[in-house]
C-alpha cells in the first residue's frame, strides 16, 4: 500500500525537480555542475528496492514527525501560535543540556523533562513580559527564545567534553544521522528505536488531539465558551505547549530546531488553504506529511544534501501548489460571481 | 557614534588573526585576561570589539523601530530567510565575496518580504503563520543548497558555517568595514528621515496626508534592517541576531517614552551588551561571543522590568503599596478631624486630642488596628501620641493635611450634587476615592465653578484655603507645647 503510493507520486517528483533542475540551471548559468545527474536506479528504485530497510525507515520517521507536528500546528495556527512554536523550538535547548546535566545521561527521559519543563517555562515567561510590562507579544516572544537559546549554546560550549549535544546538529539536524543502527523488537517487528520513538510520541499526539477534539476545537474559537463550559482554557494551552516540546524534543534529532517549525507550520498552512473544514484540514495535514516526506527523501537522494531540508523543500512544494490551486479557484469564484 | 566609526575604521587597517572564539589565543587566567582586553593589545581582539560594538549599535537603533512597530519578529524572519541568498552569492562568486555575499542576501530577503505581502493579500493565513512559514521553508531551501555547495569539488565551505553561529572573532578587516558602511548608513538615513520614520512607526494615515511615500520609507527600513541582519549574522549567528534587534529595543522601550531618546538609549544598549558580550568571552576559553552578548542584552532587560523607573514591575507595585499606605494614611487623618469636629473643636484648637477609642469607632475597626494606623501616622510625622499611648494628636503637617483631604472630600460631593444632580445620599463614596487623588490646582477650580462654598451637602463646613494654610502659620507663631 505505502508502496504503491509512493510509487504514484514518483512521477510528480520527477516532473516537479526537472522543471526546478532547469530553472535553476537557467538562474545560475555556470553552475551547471551544482545539481548532479539525475540517476533514475539511485534515486527512485533503490530506496524501494534494495536500501528499503534503511530509506523506508527514514521516510516512516519524516512522515511520523511531519504528522505529529501537523497535527499540532493546525492548533497553533488556528489560536494564532505560530511564533509560538518557533519560540519553543529554540528554547527547548536549555531544557535538553540542563536534563543532560542533572541527570548526566541523553537518556529519552531526563531529555523529555527537560524539554517540556523549558517549554512551559517558555510560555510562562512570555505571558509574565507581556502581562507585566507594556512590551508587546511579539517582541516578548523574541526575548523568551533568544535569551533561552543562548543559554543553551553557552551551555553546550561550557560543558562540551560532557555534553554530547552538538550545537550544529541542534540547528541542522539530519535523518541520516539519527542513530539507525540500534535495533529493538516491538510485537515480533524489528524496528530503529528513534522510530518507535517518535511512532510513540505521535501515537500520544494524535490520541490526545483526538480525545480532546472537542475541547481544543471550542477553546481554539471561541475561549470564553469554552471557559463557560467549564473547560479551562489556561489548562488546555499549558497542555499544548507541553505536547508541543514534547514532539519537538522527539523531532530535535532528525530534523533539528528550525526545520521543525516548517513541519509545524507547513501541513497546516497547506491544509487550511485548501479547506475551512478541521477534520478535513487533519486529513490533508496527513497527506502533506506523507507525500512531502516520501518526495523529500527521494529529492534528498537525488541532490546529495541534508534530507530533512529537503523534506522542507518538498513540503514548502507542495505548499506552493495549494496555494496555486487555491489561487484558481478564488479566481474561478470571482468569474462565476462577476457573470452571475 | 561617528567616533566608534572612526575607531573602527582605524582598525582596519590591521590584520587579522583568526580564533574561533576572542579568549583562545592566550592563557586562560581570567584576571590576566581581563587586563588584556583593556589595554586593547591583540589586533584580532580590537577588531572582533569593534565588530561588536558596531553591530550593537546598528541593530539596537534599527531595532527602536522594529519593535514600535511590532514587527519584532521580522528580524527572526529575515535573518533565517536570507540564508539561501548568501549560499547563492557565494556560489555566483566562488568565494566568499562580502559583496556577493550581500547582494544574494539582500534579494532573497526582499524576496521573502515579496512572498510574505503576496501571501497576506491572496490567502487568509494569519500574519504570524506567513512569518513561520516563510521563514521555514527558505532557511530549508538555504541548508538544502548549503549541502548542494559541500558537495561541490571547488565548494570548499570555507566560512559558510560563520553564518549560521557566528563568529566575532573570527571577523576579518572587510567583514567589521562592512559593519561600519552599515551602521553608517543607518545613522544617516536614520538622521534624515527621523520625522518622516516617525509618522511611519505611529501614524500612517497621518503621513499619508503629508504626502510622504510611506511604501517607500517601510522598504527603506527594511532594506536597513536585512542589511544590519546580514553583516551581524557572522558576529553572533542566524538565529541570535534577531535578538540583537529586539532586546536592547525593548529595554529602552521600557524606560523611555520619546522616540529620539528610546532610539538612543537602544542603540547605547545594544553597544553595552555588545561590549560587555565580548568581554566575557574574553575571560575564558570555552565561552562564545554570541550568546554572552544576547545574554548580557537579557540581563538588562531583566533589570529594566523590574526596576524602570516608569515601567518597572516592582516599581509599579511599590508605587501601588506607597499609594494605598498614603490614602490609608489620609483617612486617619480625616477620622481624626472628624472626631474633633463632631466635639466642635475641629480647627479651633490643636492642642485637643483624639482618643484611640474614638479614632476606631469613627473608622470601624479594632483598637489595634487603629494601633497600626497611628504607629504609621506618627513614623510619617503627622501625628503625636501622648506618653501613655492613648491620646493623639496633629502636628502642624498632620493638621493641613487633614483638612485639605476634608475639603477635598466635601467640595467633591457639593460638585456632584450641584453640577451633576447626584443625590446627596450617593456622592459620599465617589469622594472618597477622589479625594486622594485631586490636585491643589483643580481643588481651586472646583471651588472657583461652585462659588466659593461654605458648607457640603450635608450641612457639614468645609475647610476653606486659608485655614489649611494658615495653620502652619499659627502653629509656628503660637509655638504649641505637644512638640
Amino acid at each position: 500500500m505505502m508502496a504503491l503510493c509512493g510509487l504514484g507520486v514518483l512521477g510528480q517528483a520527477v516532473g516537479l525537480n526537472g522543471r526546478l533542475a532547469a530553472t535553476e540551471a537557467v538562474v545560475t548559468g555556470g553552475m551547471l555542475d551544482l545539481i548532479p545527474a539525475f540517476d533514475w536506479q539511485k534515486v527512485v528504485v533503490a530506496p524501494w528496492t534494495v536500501d528499503i530497510g534503511l530509506y523506508g525507515w527514514m521516510m516512516l520517521m519524516a512522515f511520523l514527525v511531519t504528522t505529529a507536528c501537523g497535527l499540532i500546528g493546525n492548533y497553533l495556527l488556528l489560536r494564532r501560535l505560530a511564533l509560538v512554536g518557533d519560540a519553543i523550538s529554540h528554547s527547548v535547548l536549555p531544557g535538553l543540556v540542563a536534563g543532560f546535566l542533572i541527570f548526566g545521561s541523553l537518556g529519552i527521559g531526563p531529555m523529555l523533562v527537560g524539554a517540556v519543563l523549558a517549554g512551559v517555562l517558555t510560555t510562562v515567561l512570555i505571558e509574565l513580559i507581556h502581562s507585566h510590562s507594556r512590551v508587546k507579544a511579539d517582541a516578548a516572544i523574541g526575548i523568551t527564545f533568544c535569551s533561552l537559546f543562548a543559554l543553551g549554546v553557552l551551555l553546550i560550549n561550557v560543558y562540551a567534553g560532557q555534553v554530547h549535544l552538538d550545537a550544529e546538529c541542534v540547528l541542522y539536524g539530519e535523518l541520516s544521522h539519527v542513530p539507525w543502527a540500534e535495533q529493538v523488537t516491538v510485537l515480533g517487528v524489528s524496528m530503529p528505536l528513534p522510530v518507535l520513538v517518535m511512532g510513540v510520541a505521535t501515537g500520544i499526539v494524535a490520541l490526545l488531539t483526538g480525545l480532546f477534539y472537542k475541547e481544543l476545537l471550542i477553546s481554539s474559537f471561541d475561549a470564553g465558551l469554552a471557559a463557560a463550559f467549564g473547560f479551562r482554557p489556561r489548562v488546555i494551552h499549558y497542555t499544548l505547549m507541553a505536547m508541543l516540546s514534547l514532539v519537538v524534543v522527539a523531532a530535535f534529532e532528525s530534523v533539528g530546531a528550525i526545520l521543525v517549525i516548517a513541519m509545524l507550520i507547513l501541513p497546516g498552512a497547506t491544509a487550511q488553504l485548501l479547506s475551512t473544514r478541521l477534520p478535513v484540514c487533519f486529513g490533508l495535514s496527513v497527506a502533506h506529511a506523507a507525500l512531502s516526506s516520501v518526495l523529500g527523501v527521494h529529492l534528498g537522494l537525488w541532490l546529495g544534501c541534508s534530507l530533512a531540508a529537503a523534506v522542507v523543500v518538498a513540503g514548502t512544494g507542495l505548499f506552493g501548489l495549494a496555494w496555486g490551486v487555491s489561487l484558481m479557484g478564488r479566481r474561478r469564484v470571482e468569474i462565476e460571481s462577476g457573470s452571475a | 557614534m561617528r567616533f566608534l566609526i572612526l575607531i573602527a575604521l582605524l582598525l582596519l587597517t590591521e590584520g587579522s588573526a583568526n580564533a574561533s572564539r576572542i579568549g583562545d589565543v592566550g592563557e586562560v587566567d581570567a584576571w590576566g585576561q581581563a587586563v588584556r582586553f583593556f589595554s586593547f593589545q591583540d589586533a584580532s581582539l580590537r577588531l572582533a570589539l569593534a565588530g561588536a560594538l558596531l553591530v550593537g549599535l546598528n541593530c539596537g537603533l534599527l531595532g527602536g523601530y522594529v519593535v514600535v512597530r511590532r514587527m519584532a519578529l521580522v528580524g527572526d524572519m529575515l535573518s533565517h530567510a536570507v540564508l539561501p541568498g548568501i549560499v547563492l552569492g557565494f556560489l555566483w562568486a566562488q568565494t566568499k565575496d562580502p559583496v556577493a555575499i550581500l547582494i544574494g542576501a539582500l534579494l532573497a530577503g526582499a524576496a521573502a518580504t515579496g512572498v510574505s505581502s503576496l501571501l497576506a493579500r491572496t490567502t487568509r493565513l494569519k500574519p504570524d503563520a506567513i512569518q513561520g512559514l516563510v521563514l521555514a521553508s527558505f532557511y530549508g531551501v538555504g541548508i538544502c543548497l548549503l549541502g548542494l555547495v559541500q558537495n561541490l569539488p571547488t565548494g570548499a565551505k570555507s566560512g559558510l558555517d560563520k553564518f549560521l553561529f557566528g563568529q566575532a572573532a573570527g571577523l576579518s578587516g572587510n567583514d567589521v568595514m562592512m559593519m561600519a558602511v552599515a551602521t553608517g548608513l543607518s545613522l544617516v538615513l536614520v538622521g534624515w528621515l527621523y520625522h518622516d520614520l516617525l509618522a511611519l512607526s505611529f501614524h500612517r494615515g497621518f503621513g499619508q496626508t503629508l504626502g510622504l511615500k510611506m511604501g517607500l520609507l517601510h522598504g527603506v527600513i527594511m532594506l536597513l534592517t536585512a542589511f544590519a541582519i546580514i553583516v551581524a549574522m557572522q558576529a553572533v549567528g542566524v538565529v541570535l541576531v534577531s535578538a540583537m534587534l529586539i532586546i536592547p529595543a525593548a529595554t529602552a522601550y521600557l524606560l523611555t517614552d520619546r522616540m529620539h531618546r528610546l532610539l538612543g538609549l537602544s542603540a547605547v544598549l545594544g553597544m553595552a551588551a555588545a561590549g560587555v558580550g565580548a568581554f566575557g568571552s574574553f575571560l575564558g576559553n570555552n565561552l562564545p561571543t554570541g550568546p554572552l552578548m544576547v545574554l548580557a542584552g537579557a540581563l538588562f532587560f531583566a533589570a529594566a522590568f523590574l526596576f524602570s523607573p516608569r515601567h518597572g514591575w516592582v516599581t509599579r507595585v511599590l508605587r501601588q503599596r506607597r499609594r494605598r499606605a498614603r490614602a490609608e494614611r489620609e483617612n486617619t487623618l480625616k477620622a481624626m478631624h472628624r472626631v474633633l469636629e463632631d466635639h466642635g473643636l475641629a480647627g479651633v484648637s490643636v492642642r485637643e486630642g483624639v482618643t484611640l477609642a474614638e479614632l476606631s469607632a469613627q473608622r470601624r475597626e479594632s483598637v489595634g488596628e487603629s494601633g497600626e494606623r497611628v504607629r504609621d501616622l506618627v513614623r510619617a510625622g503627622l501625628a503625636t501620641v501622648s506618653q501613655d499611648g492613648h491620646i493623639l494628636f496633629f502636628t502642624p503637617a498632620g493638621e493641613q493635611r487633614a483638612r485639605a483631604i476634608v475639603r477635598n472630600h466635601r467640595l467633591w460631593e457639593l460638585y456632584l450634587t450641584h453640577a451633576a444632580s447626584f443625590s446627596p445620599d450617593h456622592v459620599h463614596d465617589q469622594a472618597e476615592e477622589i479625594e486622594h487623588v485631586l490636585g491643589e490646582e483643580t481643588v481651586r477650580q472646583l471651588s472657583r465653578r461652585l462659588d466659593f462654598p461654605e458648607v457640603d451637602p450635608h450641612g457639614r463646613p468645609i475647610p476653606t484655603v486659608d485655614a489649611i494654610h494658615g495653620v502652619g502659620a499659627a502653629t509656628e507663631k503660637g509655638g504649641l507645647g505637644y512638640q
